[in-house]
């Protein structure tokens, strides 16, 4: 079943249009991610599911109904703020218990909700602390606790672990998936994290000024980007300059480019391949299709990883991750390489 | 770049020896000076016993508190509205809200008590408004009785609430309310269980600090109160001026002296409270 569904919407401030023509339809129980730079619209498209801005154009469904006119307490969603927005002068049970109490739910109900949203959050024992008393991932999870407490089907979150330090950011993605699969929510999940939305999503819709570049599963939309916007912003992307000859591409230095997808307009286009996609030999190895001669820039030491900057003509450079496996090769600086990748890692994307 | 403890003390000193030449030294030497001329302790204790006693004292001492608590409650009804709409005002019209409200502070009390005692005369325009729509048959008497008082003091003591509610509501932050709102709050809700918590400290120093300033009034009262609305700064004066009771003076200045700063030590402990917000 839909659960929420945003059908042409568009929203303008003055001259300037925030977000154009979304179309959006999220299944029950998805874990989907709006992922974009600041200012690419991700937030105000949030803000107009939660009811805080009203869409000039376009609806918004919430379980077939039109909820576009309807007050965000009318909307019967959880919410994760970006700042928590814990109320300072409740304590955190009171916090927690708010969307409840409001709605006037009996006393009973209300305490048991909460210690269960509490006992889920890992927070039981904290009821009677106040925000300044809490450390800033307790204040996530109370955040969290509250946006779940009244089992809402769906909830919006916007960067909620924004303000995180690495590691907790990482437990608390754990986490979020964790109870977003045992209560079966749908989640609407704001970042502007690439490798956040990778691994926490369904799915993931990518902005780019107030559009949806492109929208599917994580793993599609980082290997099967379908332009160098969405290429670039999820991870480290080596877009080669290409011009077609006839089913292929001649690249950088003349050399032969074959892709697995993709297609270019006749004035050229991208050729596009992750940095892991790429094996690096030593020496200059026989011209062959998807093989580039080059130099080894920089060689930098990642932990798991080496990643090698390699100048295949003056002026342009790729990049290249090998596995930092048992034996593996290193090229020092300055050294004569070959860079190569299998035409099906490889794309053609017109600009 | 930080400052250390010495710095801190220089800068202070021009304004501590001000208030120590100008006010602590006038009012020490004018009590000790009237009390001594009563002569021992016994004889001051005494004193004190009987003007404090007197029905003079104790009247104008209630008239002050009742005056004053009645001011304050209605500055606090007026300017809460007023200090929520320029809180969430922004441009021109929180220019001209501001101007309102601060404007008539820059012109002396007298005159402001002036035109208020021209607008509520007995030919003054509100009479005139009310005997011309026929709300009234005769003149309504505004001037020279305790609706006088309270009128004028009200006016006077508004911009001190309003600016102190103000700050206190400035500093809400506003995703807050937003947030209470989609967890399904009404507006009446949003209000009376985020909103008013968050600013009850600013209520409390702005009903303390206009009710301390009320204690001391004299102008207000003095020219647009009747004789039934002697309040204890006015009897002070008259006092030194008329009945040249300094030491009589000096005992009831004790008095408002020691009310005010009771409430001011209340004052301050609301608004150095490290949050600002009451827990």
């Amino acid at each position: 079943m839909q659960a929420v569904a945003l059908e042409g919407v568009t929203k303008r401030y003055g001259a300037e249009t925030v977000v154009a023509g979304v179309d959006l339809a999220i299944p029950a129980g998805e874990f989907f991610t709006l992922l974009g730079p600041s200012g690419s619209g991700k937030t105000t498209t949030l803000s107009m599911l939660a009811g805080f801005v009203q869409p000039d154009e376009g609806r918004v469904m919430m379980g077939g109904r039109d909820m576009t006119r309807v007050p965000p307490r009318g909307r019967g969603l959880g919410m994760v703020f970006q700042n928590y927005a814990i109320f300072p002068h409740l304590n955190v049970a009171e916090n927690v218990a708010f969307p409840l109490s409001v709605r006037g739910a009996p006393k009973a109900e209300i305490e048991s909700r909460v210690a269960e949203a509490l006992a889920m959050v890992k927070l039981t024992g904290f009821e009677k602390r106040y925000q300044r008393q809490l450390s800033g991932g307790q204040q996530q999870r109370v955040a969290l606790a509250r946006a779940i407490v009244g089992h809402p089907a769906v909830v919006l979150m916007d960067e909620p672990l924004g303000a995180l330090d690495k590691n907790l950011r990482y437990h608390m993605q754990v986490e979020i998936k964790d109870i977003q699969q045992r209560l079966g929510m749908t989640v609407i999940y704001v970042t502007h994290d690439q490798e956040e939305a990778l691994t926490m999503s369904d799915r993931i819709a990518i902005m780019e000024r107030g559009r949806i570049a492109q929208m599917g599963p994580p793993r599609e939309v980082y290997e099967k980007p379908e332009s160098s916007f969405v290429a670039a912003f999820l991870g480290e992307a080596n877009l080669l300059p290409v011009t077609p000859e006839g089913a292929a591409a001649r690249g950088p230095g003349g050399a032969l480019i074959q892709a697995g997808a993709g297609s270019l307009p006749g004035k050229g286009g991208l050729a596009f391949i992750r940095p892991e996609k790429l094996s690096i030999t030593a020496g200059l190895a026989d011209a062959a299709p998807n093989a580039l001669p080059g130099r080894v820039l920089h060689a930098s030491f990642l932990g798991n990883t080496m990643r090698y900057e390699v100048e295949v003509e003056p002026g342009r450079s790729v990049l290249c991750d090998t596995a930092n496996a048992a034996g593996a090769a290193l090229h020092a600086p300055g050294a004569d390489v070959t860079v190569s990748w299998n035409a099906a890692d490889s794309r053609f994307l017109a600009g | 770049m930080p400052l250390g403890r010495l710095p801190a003390w220089l800068l202070l000193a021009p304004a501590l020896l001000l208030l120590l030449g100008m006010f602590l030294v006038p009012i020490g030497w004018f009590l000790v000076a009237s009390l001594q001329e009563l002569g021992s302790l016994a004889e001051i204790l005494e004193e004190a016993d009987a003007v404090l006693l007197s029905g003079a004292v104790g009247g104008a001492l209630i008239n002050t508190l009742w005056i004053s608590a009645v001011v304050t409650a209605l500055v606090l009804v007026i300017g809460y509205p007023v200090s929520y709409a320029m809180s969430r005002a922004s441009g021109l019209a929180f220019t001209l809200l501001l101007l309102c409200i601060v404007l008539p502070y820059f012109t002396s009390t007298i005159v402001r008590t002036y035109a208020w005692m021209v607008l509520l005369g007995r030919n003054g325009l509100i009479n005139q408004l009310l005997l011309g729509l026929g709300l009234v048959s005769e003149p309504v008497q505004l001037l020279y009785n305790r609706t006088g008082v309270i009128i004028g003091m009200t006016y006077v003591l508004l911009p001190y609430m309003v600016l102190t509610l103000y700050a206190a509501m400035k500093a809400v932050d506003m995703r807050l309310l937003q947030a209470a709102e989609s967890m399904g709050a009404t507006p009446l809700q949003v209000f009376a269980r985020v909103f008013m918590p968050l600013t009850l400290h600013g209520v409390v120093a702005g009903v303390l600090i206009t009710f301390i300033l009320a204690l001391g009034f004299f102008v207000t009262p003095a020219l647009m109160g009747g004789p039934g609305d002697m309040m204890i700064a006015m009897l002070i004066e008259r006092e030194v001026e008329l009945t040249q009771n300094w030491p009589g003076a000096a005992l009831m200045t004790i008095v408002l002296l020691v009310v005010t700063l009771i409430l001011y030590g209340l004052y301050s402990r609301f608004t150095t409270d490290e949050k600002g917000a009451m827990p």
